[in-house]
């Protein structure tokens, strides 16, 4: 049974305007799945339509068989969908740790040993939880981010570029910590500008353009589609 | 000396004029940073808090504590009401600040003339029993009311920011004052959150008008005139940030009162005094100061 399903997806912002014109994907339960694709091609609106934030026109969206097509977020979250926006995906004037209570704002029960769970899994955030989320830098402020939305221990986690605008060892730190996430059981869809180290880490990958999937496969498999090489990844290196 | 004196006596009058300004300042300020609203009705809600509480007070004969609590509470079912019928609408159309800004001042006309068609337009006063003014040494003087204005503006500060800080759901109206966006996504409710800044707005704001019916005459107009060095104290203490709110209030607060002190001992001089008409000059001028030189306001706000 697919836990994410998303059928003939047709969104966009402005009325008139198709950025998704009929998306197609399914994710496992477990798994990892990469879209990948170029700018504009819809992969973040596609994160964001799924979570709510982009008015359907047509299509269907599912989890766990359960019709959330044009569901809010709040629902979402309650649902056990977590989402983690590109950029401003911290409250800069919140410690630490208030973030993450954020994150769990729906349901604090065990709110302690939900954080130490986090802490563990990002010690240097666990060294500073009363300092002020304004304060971190780039690759900080984007295990805050997870971290935060992890609180609800959700069941699928959708990241959006996560490595966008960090510097090439902090990516590599980001890509480590997303597969420990995956270990650790948590489904996830991973929208990705850096399309060969999402692909490497993913078992599954779409690749998106002109707002519908081109090509899926296994993350291998994409990387050696002829196709897929010469128009997405670029020469290697 | 005795524009020593008077000086210092103007520093305490306008420390506790400062302190009912700061509550209408904190209401102000919160209402900006976490619902993006720039409510010049705000004012009007300090003058329907003291009107209510008069009507309780005269019209009901309750003891002025309970009218006092009254009348907040009924104003900040006020707001409620406004938020469900006015500005909830509003935000799902998307309206700009400017919009809901203009808004603002149309309610705020609504709000004044409600309150001239039920208590008329002349002047109204608490029924307080006379006390004498408490001497402080040195000439120094504090009227019982002006103490309790101070004191209730010192515990609600303190309140709201124990809120702000301690609580969770305080914790959350810092959160949607930083992005209100990020705060959905993330599952924090921001209808609950809206609820409560409206009733903190509200409460803050009825107690500051009743503050001010302790220590003057109540007039319709007495809130849509304190409009203005609210918002000096609001901007002057950085737009969002409560604990510059305060600050700014008490700044604006002493400034007003100091900058008309007038001892006869000036002898001829007293004729260039400013009059006590132009306190809300100086307020306004504090504010047009600011903007220029400092806009973002002594302390951090919630958006630069």
């Amino acid at each position: 049974m697919a836990l994410l399903r998303v059928e003939s997806l047709v969104a966009g912002y402005v009325p008139g305007v198709d950025i998704l014109r009929g998306t197609n994907m399914s994710l496992e339960s477990g798994s990892l799945v990469a879209v990948i694709g170029a700018n504009g091609a819809g992969k973040s609106t596609l994160a964001r339509t799924i979570f709510g934030l982009v008015p359907v026109r047509s299509g269907a969206v599912f989890f766990q068989e359960q019709n959330i097509t044009g569901q809010p977020p709040e629902h979402l979250v309650r649902l056990g969908v977590s989402y983690v926006p590109q950029t401003a995906n911290v409250f800069p004037s919140l410690t630490i740790a208030e973030n993450l209570e954020m994150g769990a704002f729906r349901d604090s029960r065990n709110l302690d040993r939900r954080r130490r769970r986090i802490y563990d899994l990002f010690p240097s955030l666990g060294k500073r939880q009363r300092q002020s989320a304004g304060t971190l830098s780039g690759g900080e402020r984007q295990m805050l981010a997870m971290g935060k939305a992890l609180m609800m221990e959700p069941q699928l986690l959708i990241l959006d570029e996560p490595s966008a605008a960090l510097s090439p060892i902090l990516v590599q730190d980001i890509f480590r910590l997303i597969q420990q996430i995956h270990a650790q059981g948590t489904t996830i869809l991973l929208v990705e500008q850096n399309a060969r180290k999402a692909l490497a880490i993913a078992q599954k990958g779409y690749v998106m353009d002109g707002g519908q999937e081109h090509f899926s496969g296994t993350g291998i498999e994409l990387l050696h589609h002829p196709e897929v090489v010469a128009l997405y990844l670029g020469k290697k290196g | 000396m005795d524009w020593v004196t008077a000086l210092l006596q103007a520093g305490i009058d306008g420390v506790s004029f400062g302190a009912v300004l700061a509550l209408g300042a904190i209401g102000l300020t919160l209402g900006y940073g976490i619902l993006r609203l720039a409510n010049f009705a705000h004012g009007d809600l300090l003058t329907v808090g003291a009107y209510l509480t008069l009507a309780f007070q005269a019209g009901l004969q309750w003891p002025l504590p309970l009218a006092m609590a009254g009348g907040a509470l009924g104003t900040m079912l006020l707001t409620l009401t406004c938020d469900a019928l006015l500005w909830a609408p509003l935000r799902s159309r998307r309206a700009s600040p400017t919009s809901l800004m203009i808004a603002s001042i149309g309610l705020a006309l609504v709000l004044r003339n409600g309150v001239i068609l039920i208590w008329g337009v002349s002047p109204q006063r608490y029924n307080l029993p006379v006390s004498p003014a408490i001497a402080l040494g040195a000439g120094l003087q504090i009227t019982a009311s002006r103490l309790w204005a101070l004191g209730i503006a010192l515990g609600a500060v303190v309140l709201v920011s124990l809120l702000l800080q301690q609580t969770k759901i305080g914790r959350a109206m810092r959160a949607v004052a930083d992005s209100p966006e990020l705060a959905r996504v993330t599952g924090v409710p921001v209808g609950l959150v809206t609820a409560i800044t409206w009733l903190v707005t509200g409460g803050l704001a009825a107690l500051s008008g009743e503050m001010l019916g302790l220590i003057t005459t109540m007039r319709p107009n007495m809130g849509w005139l304190l409009i203005l060095p609210i918002f000096a104290a609001t901007i002057l203490g950085g737009i969002g940030n409560p604990y510059g709110a305060i600050a700014g209030a008490l700044l604006v607060g002493v400034a007003q009162e100091v900058a008309t002190v007038c001892p006869a001992s000036l002898g001829s001089l007293t004729q260039y005094c400013l009059s006590t008409d132009y306190k809300l000059g100086v307020g306004l001028l504090i504010m047009v100061l600011v903007l220029l030189l400092r806009p973002q306001g002594l302390f951090r706000g919630t958006r630069a």
